[in-house]
């Protein structure tokens, strides 16, 4: 790259690829100042009725009134509630992804089950893990662990039998064991899979959390917006959903940023 | 005294739709240093063959004795040497020749520096550190080999072990692992379905039939020159007479 000659046509290529990104950039910048202004002034021009539909200067009022008072409590509640029940999700959903790929006969038993659980639209459960766990912190993380669980359960046992044939018979010609094969051959394989199955995770987690925020919390994102909207309060509701995005998309990066560097310790 | 010793070896499998007999008295036996290539139509069984040898697979009936002890599950005398190199792409070139070392808790420092000997032998020393994906396909195959030698092998099988290499590769890398072979005195088992391979590495041929598998002959193959290599026996007069003779047993089966 740092040959003093380069030709005009790879100059040309590498300055049109970098333009490219910046025009791609830039429309994607432009869109949401263009969409946040037209919502602003068409509100100011009462085209859309601001009451309904809440207007950008007034969330942002919400916004800072909420910054001084409890704002950052109810994120805390929020991301505390995801990262509980996602870390449970995925250390057991994977377990029960090793035991199963362990015993094919727990496997055939289990496949049924599964598969209905995993059909199943878990919040139908809410009530019932209200009355179990009762209604507070646990009914949520409950929640967001019914939620993320069976997927986990199923994408990493996919990963596991779909690893290389090849890579276990090399294994098994050095005579090594069952669990050998398991931590030197298929877990490394599934790195890539693990990290998958961590980012549908985290979004699933939200999920099951704001849907346990809906249902019985007091404090919370999920709380605030259902607030929100009982009491007619549309710029709480919209400050809320907005930062809910922010924290959703927090949260994703963060997995994304734990995979390289997971990835790049375990040298692929 | 022989190395391996394979006696009245059967093996039927359950399929769906009735039972399958691949191998039906299968016996041999092969001596220190020899190199032996087995061919036979695709499908016959070969690699079965191969599987039961390095205990993987446990035969119907018969058995096989290395060194005078009976193979019951893998052996730790044997190597054995896939199609696809099969290296880590997660690990280093170095990590992946130490894998058999590892995985068998042999990791002495006599076997590590072994290996390490054999990498700078056999040209992998400078690419310890780097990763499968950034060597070509001889040289993965090296480092497989060497994976497998370093587990100090009595016996190596190479099960089609050349034939995922495009030709060229395959010509060198062929020369180059017998050259390995014969400078570490190995006993050697090769499946392939590739004549001009068998008899250009092999001191015997075994040539099987369609299956049920039988061995129909075992060809002694004598090209009276101790310098031998892959390339320079398929340059010899006397190789288009073997390939003739083996072409002919295994086309009279079909």
């Amino acid at each position: 790259m740092n040959k003093p000659d380069i030709s005009p046509e790879r100059d040309q290529y590498l300055k049109k690829k970098k333009q490219r990104k910046r025009i791609i950039l830039i429309c994607q910048i432009g869109i949401l100042i263009l969409f946040i202004a037209q919502w602003e002034i068409s509100a100011r021009l009462g085209w859309i009725d601001s009451f309904i539909l809440s207007q950008p200067s007034r969330i942002w009022q919400t916004y800072v009134n909420m910054a001084q008072n409890d704002l950052l409590m109810n994120i805390g509640v929020t991301v505390y509630e995801t990262l509980v029940g996602f870390f449970l999700g995925v250390i057991f959903g994977t377990l029960l992804a090793v035991i199963l790929w362990w015993s094919d006969f727990i496997s055939k038993v289990s496949e049924p089950y599964l598969v209905v659980l995993n059909s199943l639209p878990k919040i139908a459960l809410g009530p019932v893990i209200i009355v179990i766990v009762g209604a507070g912190t646990e009914a949520i993380i409950f929640m967001a662990l019914a939620i993320s669980l069976i997927v986990t359960v199923l994408e990493m046992l996919n990963g596991f039998r779909n690893t290389d044939k090849e890579y276990i018979k090399m294994a098994a010609t050095f005579g090594a064991t069952k669990r050998q094969i398991f931590t030197k051959i298929v877990f490394p394989y599934n790195i890539t899979t693990l990290f998958n199955s961590l980012k549908i995770n985290i979004g699933l987690s939200l999920v099951g959390v704001i849907a346990g925020e809906f249902l019985v919390s007091k404090a919370g994102l999920g709380y605030l917006i259902v607030y929100g909207g009982q009491v007619f309060k549309l710029d709480l509701v919209m400050a809320s959903v907005i930062i809910l995005s922010i924290v959703a998309a927090l949260m994703y990066e963060a997995v994304v940023l734990l995979q390289k560097l997971v990835t790049k310790w375990y040298g692929h | 005294m022989d190395v391996l010793n394979v006696q009245n070896i059967e093996e039927k499998y359950q399929a769906e739709n009735g039972e399958i007999t691949a191998l039906k008295n299968i016996s041999f036996c092969v001596k220190k240093g020899e190199f032996i290539s087995i061919v036979g139509a695709s499908g016959c069984g070969k690699s079965t063959l191969l599987s039961i040898i390095a205990g993987l697979l446990k035969p119907t009936a018969g058995e096989v004795i290395v060194k005078g002890e009976k193979v019951e599950g893998v052996s730790a005398h044997i190597g054995y040497m896939l199609q696809k190199d099969n290296l880590l792409d997660w690990r280093t070139i170095y990590s992946n020749v130490m894998f058999g070392l590892e995985v068998r808790h042999m990791m002495s420092p006599e076997n590590t520096s072994r290996t390490t000997h054999l990498l700078k032998t056999y040209g992998l020393y400078e690419f310890k550190d780097k990763y499968p994906s950034q060597l070509s396909g001889g040289m993965r195959q090296r480092a497989a080999l060497i994976r497998t030698l370093a587990i100090n092998p009595d016996i190596l099988l190479l099960d089609e072990a050349f034939s995922a290499l495009d030709y060229q590769t395959r010509l060198t890398v062929t020369d180059d692992v017998y050259r390995i072979l014969k400078q570490e005195n190995i006993t050697t088992i090769m499946v392939t379905h590739d004549i001009p391979e068998s008899i250009s590495m092999g001191d015997k041929i075994i040539i099987l039939s369609a299956r049920p598998a039988v061995i129909k002959e075992i060809l002694e193959v004598n090209f009276e020159d101790k310098s031998r290599t892959p390339l320079s026996c398929r340059n010899s007069p006397k190789f288009r007479y073997y390939f003739d003779h083996i072409w002919k047993e295994l086309v009279i089966d079909e």
